[in-house]
């Protein structure tokens, strides 16, 4: 398993009108990997990462994800991916439990399916006491980390997390940071973009885009050792020539 | 079969959502009765119990007979008897009476002779809408008095009048408001409620997490849909049970016909719904273009408010556009004449060319947007 490529890119470009916003990428990456896909606001990651989850069609290029063709298999895609937004997108107004069965239940696990990984998220982030609480009483990183979780529900192969730390503090992140790895060793692999930089560090490979191209792509080590610079803040800058906005 | 299991946990989602958020409950159920009984009890032209004097010349067995039956009708009580002309300005400054009714000198003789007699009305007209309806009153009650004396004089050269108030015989104004107030609110249920809850989902970042699951687009617009469709049904329920049962209101056409127009009413709206939701950002802006867009022209242009007959050409033109105008004519056709189908036909059609516009012009801006 470990080593496959489960998302292949190539020349993937997608314009708006005369604007490029994705300028002709190519990566892969391979299964079990911690993929950091970094870049400066509207540097086009977003655009990039909605191709690769199925609900924006190329403008041409090719893509393979989970084994999937973006043009004409989206719907496979779909089944094959766990996605997880930077809004921590649950409902508010349903309860911990009631969220589970829902987002369990589109993806179309059986209701004993569900109520089994229902078990495990009770024991494994320790739910017992807020399982029929109203998940807008919550505090945001309990958010956070039950939509990661949720996004774990059908066991996908691939989790796309999009800016998944904003606003979060220094401890939650890291305890997020956990269930990442945790999550990578299981063999499923996680396509991350973030702002922070620390976070770049624990990626095992990480791509930078500048306007609209992959300006950089290896492990942070190398990518250190490329640019000469101290830390991952020091690469982006050097690449972005920018401050990052957080 | 998965597909179904999914859809009714959607459905189910949708409904958590309504019945935990007190705003849309009161929306979806305080409004249609605080609605129907605002209309129905408190802006109404009908009158009850209005004070009228009576100026009498002849004071003959007919003008008494006349008299008598008007006071023992429930919309007048006679408050005076004045004796001569004037005294009538310094009873109506009083304010208290609102009409006066003046029986001409040999009222009696008149009319079996020359089979001819007058009444004048004089209405406080400072109220324009009651002064109309009074008059229309004591017209309706001096022609059935007309009626009953004729069937005892056999003379074939008699002229009987033949005005006749038909449909609304005793001019019940909540009559004329049911299909309006029904129209509004069925309107307001289902595009103003789904709009909101569809870019409610935009605006939380769970629609996003909708279109990457292998729902499709079309499911989670129709899962969103279905639960408003049920409510706007039990809606039009209700609101036609207030009328028969409070208001006394008789539905003189077929329940059924009514049903299935309501129900394609319910889905017109339902699409403009959806279109205006495609439109909109964030719940603000789709509740101000429910509102501004949607309730305003309905209110005004459909004829609910404002007959259509009277308004400028440009507006009558525009009121066409109204999907509101040809379902109120439809109610009322159905409610108050009780045609059939048969009558009904093309504002049926126009309807239903409508919703299949709607429909096909959210689906082409959904796509764009999934662009």
């Amino acid at each position: 398993m470990k080593g496959e490529s489960v998302i292949k890119v190539e020349n993937l470009t997608k314009t708006f009108g005369d604007f490029t916003a994705v300028n002709a990428i190519t990566f892969e990456v391979k299964a079990g990997e911690i993929f950091g896909f970094l870049g400066a606001n509207g540097a086009g990651k977003t655009t990039a990462m909605k191709m690769l989850i199925g609900i924006s069609t190329p403008t041409s290029g090719s893509a393979q994800v989970a084994g999937f063709d973006v043009f004409t298999n989206p719907e496979n895609i779909k089944k094959n991916i766990g996605y997880m937004s930077q809004k921590f997108a649950l409902y508010d107004d349903l309860t911990v439990k009631e969220n589970i069965t829902f987002f369990g239940g589109i993806y179309g696990l059986s209701r004993s399916k569900i109520k089994e990984k229902r078990s495990e998220l009770v024991a494994e982030l320790g739910l017992g006491d807020i399982i029929n609480e109203l998940v807008g009483s919550l505090p945001l990183g309990w958010k956070q980390k039950l939509s990661f979780s949720v996004a774990l529900l059908h066991s996908p192969k691939i989790v796309f997390l999009d800016e998944p730390t904003g606003g979060v503090d220094p401890i939650t992140r890291r305890q997020f940071w956990e269930m990442i790895y945790k999550t990578a060793n299981n063999g499923t692999t996680v396509f991350v973009t973030t702002h922070y930089m620390d976070e770049a560090e624990y990626c095992d490979r990480v791509s930078i885009m500048v306007d609209g191209k992959i300006e950089a792509l290896d492990t942070p080590k190398k990518l250190k050792k490329q640019f000469k610079a101290e830390s991952m803040n020091d690469v982006f800058l050097k690449l972005a020539r920018s401050p990052i906005d957080n | 079969m998965g597909n179904m299991k999914r859809f009714i946990g959607f459905i189910k989602k949708e409904f958590y959502h309504i019945f935990r958020d007190k705003r849309s409950l009161f929306i979806l159920f305080g409004m249609p009765i605080a609605q129907i009984m605002l209309f129905g009890f408190a802006i109404t032209n009908e009158i009850n119990n209005v004070d009228i004097a009576i100026l009498d010349h002849s004071k003959d067995a007919t003008t008494q007979e006349i008299i008598h039956k008007i006071a023992s009708s429930k919309y007048f009580s006679i408050r005076q008897l004045i004796k001569n002309e004037s005294e009538i300005e310094a009873v109506f400054k009083k304010g208290k009476v609102k009409a006066i009714l003046i029986f001409e000198k040999d009222f009696s003789k008149n009319l079996t002779k020359e089979s001819n007699a007058t009444i004048q009305i004089i209405t406080d007209a400072t109220d324009p809408n009651t002064a109309n309806t009074i008059s229309n009153y004591t017209n309706s009650i001096l022609q059935k008095y007309q009626q009953e004396i004729n069937k005892n004089v056999k003379s074939p050269y008699q002229i009987v009048p033949e005005t006749r108030m038909v449909y609304n015989p005793e001019l019940k104004s909540v009559f004329m408001f049911v299909p309006g107030v029904m129209t509004i609110i069925l309107m307001l249920v289902s595009a103003m409620m789904t709009s909101i809850s569809i870019t409610r989902e935009k605006e939380l970042g769970t629609m996003e997490i909708l279109l990457v699951s292998p729902l499709k687009p079309f499911q989670v617009i129709i899962g969103k849909v279905v639960p408003y469709i049920f409510l706007s049904i039990i809606n039009a329920v209700v609101i036609v049970l207030l009328s028969i049962f409070i208001f006394k209101m008789p539905v003189q056409g077929s329940l059924f016909l009514l049903g299935i127009e309501s129900v394609l009413f319910i889905i017109t709206s339902l699409s403009l719904g959806i279109l205006i939701s495609t439109a909109s950002a964030t719940q603000q802006t789709a509740m101000m273009i429910s509102l501004m867009g949607l309730m305003l022209p309905t209110i005004l242009l459909s004829g609910f408010i404002f007959p259509i007959s009277s308004m400028p050409l440009p507006l009558q033109v525009i009121s066409n556009t109204i999907p509101a105008k040809w379902f109120i004519i439809i109610l009322k056709g159905i409610m108050l004449k009780g045609v059939g189908l048969l009558f009904i036909w093309k504002e049926t059609l126009i309807l239903v060319a409508m919703t299949l516009f709607f429909i096909v012009l959210s689906i082409k801006k959904y796509k764009i947007r999934l662009e």
